[in-house]
């Protein structure tokens, strides 16, 4: 395609980023949640206490919503490759397309065959065979994962391919392209981020019940389970974040300036902590740095050479105003949730877990930080590997479809408004469930209202249990 | 002749075959909802489908997958081709697969996911049915990609085979329910049934009477010898199978109609692909011209001979634990 335009690509850009955000909102918290739907019913048939599987009923409701909203918000990615990326779709049809094919074939029939009986077979088909459906959607989810952080992978970080007299990428090694050189530290990084997500979520309702009732045994438990997931999970991703970002020094350089906003090459690189990165002025404006620490950051040396945008082509550049907030909002969420976690250690060992409800009301409000993170974290990938959509080879304004700037305008805007009012429901509802207490309790409390804004602040200013 | 393109353009077709008849049979339910009573009779009818349509549109994504892997410069065609029907589609998908859920979430507001059901449902049908007689009628191709306008899938014939799907799949429903309910429910759908089949072989005679006309190269295909000799039976087969359906209705056999109106499906499935092979994109692009490289057809075949079979196996477990009448009030709500 030697012409395009510019504002279709935008349209198609801004459709492909709304569509795809949406929706990695629910499989974050699904692939978490079917896996501690999996502990909470293996404790129960292994204990045979009720609090597990009235815990379990408790969150497969919510779980049956959200994996509902992510099958009708995911199947439009598979159509919206060749509508709006067609010519990118001709081109890596022949390696995308199987990784995704697999991924159909081996986790979404999985997930879909047993879910089921996971949410209605209980009393048809024993104990024993519901508790391996539950097992079986876990599984699904994860090997989705596995497949399309593959494929996703592969666009950054590409390998095993050749290129044919029509121009598309055609596999020559499928194991070169499926463990690309990104692929481990992605799949680490993310299904991670998907427990956080989820452990937040459930300490987030768990402290909510807590705060209406010490007692809840239902809530002390929630609370509990998820308080050792950030423990020993958010210290965990922030080595693994480490780890991805050496990996993406050696791959990807231009992102890793964009997110530090540096423009000049130097050595002995400070680490800005905030500042404006100016795209056009190029440079950092109003920059608050630490002398030295990027260097020993990004090389494990001070004196290290730490690489600026301005070694690459302006064209070449991703927009590193973007790229370095995402970044430091993800940084910094991840950071607040480690603290949370070894302070929970604390209160633990000196028994006072259930017992402060300042400590509650923030895990109340970092309840949703795990989407935040998420998302940020997906900005700062995708914006950073920008301008291509297979890594220094295929241009994204090269990859778009031969479509009508109305077409792609009008489907937008639909989008945005059948999204917000579909989930905008959608949430709602999940709010309300989180209402109800998990377990009965002391005081029972209203369960026909959701969770929302008012209910939290007025919780929050609720200075009685102090 | 058993080329890899071949085989998965054989596979590709079973695939879209599985998903016809399966989220058929569930997207009919849901185009029915307006011959139910609200409340109860609307549940019941869902709740034969709820523990399944998730897997049946799962075949529904493996299509779209399974073209862009295995031909992916048909598939870049074709959904630029098909954008507004395409998107149509997943519009009404999405309504009528969250009312699955949200139904049941609030009660309060049942009325708007009964219509979100239904209207999803409905939208989603039609849009499949435009896309299907879009695609026959062929799509404008230049230097391997879509050069028509965004609105060129509208036609007469686009539209009557939207119409026609509508139709199809509600009979598909109707017999499904009538297999899976009893009581009130039941007798609506044995008074619907047979005006219902009327139509909807009405459609499918016009259906099949005008594809033909729609280009020399089909017509050649369907009515020179020995071609026609060949196909001579596939509207003698229909017949027959109509003539069953009707006694079977007429006896009120609740199992054995179902079945049937599966076959009448597979049948008209099988005149579509006599009159679009050996072309992925009709009369533009054939099998071979748009297929992915050997070493993408072949890992891929791997695939599906391991897997398709654990699906068939695990998806057919499922169907037999939720087998027989649902009686109404039941599931986990």
């Amino acid at each position: 395609m030697d012409t395009f335009d510019s504002t279709a690509l935008l349209l198609a850009r801004l459709q492909f980023s709304w569509t795809i955000a949406v929706h990695i909102i629910f499989p974050s918290f699904t692939i978490g949640l079917a896996s501690y739907l999996v502990v909470l019913e293996g404790l129960w048939l292994k204990t045979g206490k009720q609090v597990y599987i009235r815990l379990f009923k408790y969150w497969i409701k919510i779980f049956a919503v959200v994996f509902a909203m992510g099958v009708v918000s995911g199947i439009i990615m598979s159509y919206e490759f060749g509508t709006n990326w067609s010519v990118f779709s001709d081109k890596t049809g022949p390696i995308l397309g199987p990784l995704l094919a697999y991924e159909v074939l081996s986790a979404f029939f999985l997930e879909a065959g047993f879910l089921g009986i996971m949410l209605f077979g209980l009393t048809k088909v024993g104990k024993k065979l519901h508790f391996t459906a539950t097992l079986m959607v876990a599984i699904g989810t994860f090997f989705s994962a596995f497949w399309i952080l593959s494929a996703n992978s592969w666009m950054q970080t590409p390998a095993g391919y050749g290129i044919n007299d029509v121009g598309q990428f055609v596999p020559e090694d499928w194991l070169k392209i499926i463990f690309n050189p990104s692929f481990p530290y992605r799949l680490l990084h993310m299904v991670t981020a998907a427990y956080l997500t989820t452990a937040f979520v459930v300490g987030g309702v768990g402290a909510w019940h807590l705060l209406h009732d010490k007692t809840c045994e239902g809530a002390k438990l929630m609370f509990s389970m998820a308080m050792w997931m950030a423990a020993i999970v958010a210290p965990m991703q922030i080595f693994i974040g480490d780890m991805h970002g050496l990996n993406t020094i050696e791959h990807q350089p231009a992102k890793i300036t964009a997110m530090e906003g540096h423009f000049e090459t130097q050595k002995g690189a400070p680490l800005i902590l905030f500042g404006i990165p100016d795209m056009d002025a190029e440079e950092t404006k109003y920059a608050i740095e630490i002398p030295k620490l990027g260097s020993l950051i990004l090389t494990h040396h001070p004196d290290g050479e730490v690489m600026g945008l301005k070694a690459f082509s302006k064209e070449d550049r991703p927009n590193s105003l973007i790229v370095f907030w995402a970044f430091r909002i993800m940084v910094g969420l991840g950071t607040l949730m480690a603290l949370m976690g070894l302070y929970s250690v604390w209160l633990r060992w000196r028994k006072k877990l259930y017992m402060v409800p300042l400590f509650h009301k923030i895990a109340v409000v970092m309840a949703p930080s795990g989407f935040f993170a998420v998302i940020a974290g997906w900005i700062v990938t995708e914006v950073g590997r920008q301008p291509y959509t297979v890594y220094g080879l295929l241009r994204t304004n090269q990859s778009v479809s031969p479509v009508e700037v109305p077409a792609v305008a009008t489907s937008l805007a639909i989008f945005i408004v059948v999204y917000f009012i579909v989930f905008g429901f959608g949430i709602y509802y999940i709010l309300r469930m989180m209402a109800a207490p998990p377990t009965p309790g002391q005081p029972p409390i209203a369960s026909e209202h959701p969770i929302g804004l008012d209910s939290v602040l007025s919780a929050l200013a609720d200075k009685k249990e102090h | 002749m058993f080329d890899l393109p071949t085989i998965w353009a054989g596979l590709l077709a079973l695939v879209i075959l599985i998903y016809v008849i399966l989220d058929g049979f569930d997207l009919g339910i849901g185009i029915l909802y307006p011959f139910f009573k609200k409340g109860e009779e609307r549940s019941t009818a869902m709740n034969t489908v709820a523990p399944v349509w998730d897997g049946n549109e799962t075949w529904l994504v493996l299509g779209g997958g399974g073209l862009l892997a295995a031909f992916p410069l048909a598939y870049a065609i074709v959904m630029p081709a098909l954008y507004v029907p395409i998107f149509l589609m997943i519009f009404g998908l999405i309504f009528r697969g969250v009312s699955f859920e949200f139904r049941w979430r609030d009660p309060a507001h049942e009325k708007i996911w009964d219509s979100g059901f239904f209207g999803g449902s409905l939208l989603a049908t039609f849009s499949q049915g435009i896309v299907l007689g879009a695609f026959v009628q062929g799509i404008e191709v230049e230097n391997r990609a879509y050069s028509g306008g965004w609105f060129d899938w509208l036609t007469p014939f686009s539209l009557f085979t939207g119409l026609s799907l509508a139709c199809g799949y509600s009979f598909l429903g109707a017999m499904w329910l009538i297999m899976k309910t009893e009581g009130s429910l039941r007798d609506r759908l044995y008074k619907l049934s047979v005006p219902l089949m009327l139509i909807v072989f009405l459609l499918t005679a016009i259906v099949s009477l005008w594809t033909p006309f729609l280009s020399p190269d089909i017509y050649v295909r369907w009515f020179k010898m020995p071609t026609l000799l060949y196909l001579s039976p596939v509207p003698i087969l229909a017949a027959f199978l109509a003539w069953r359906i009707y006694a079977n209705l007429k006896q009120r056999n609740d199992n054995s109609p179902f079945p049937l109106a599966l076959g009448l499906f597979v049948l008209s499935y099988a005149g579509l692909g006599i009159s679009i092979f050996p072309y992925v994109v009709p009369r533009a692009i054939t099998v071979t011209e748009a297929a992915s490289p050997d070493s993408s057809l072949g890992f891929m075949l791997i695939g599906a001979v391991i897997f398709l079979p654990l699906i068939f196996i695990y998806t057919g477990y499922s169907y037999w634990v939720f087998r027989g009448k649902v009686k109404s009030g039941e599931g986990y709500h």
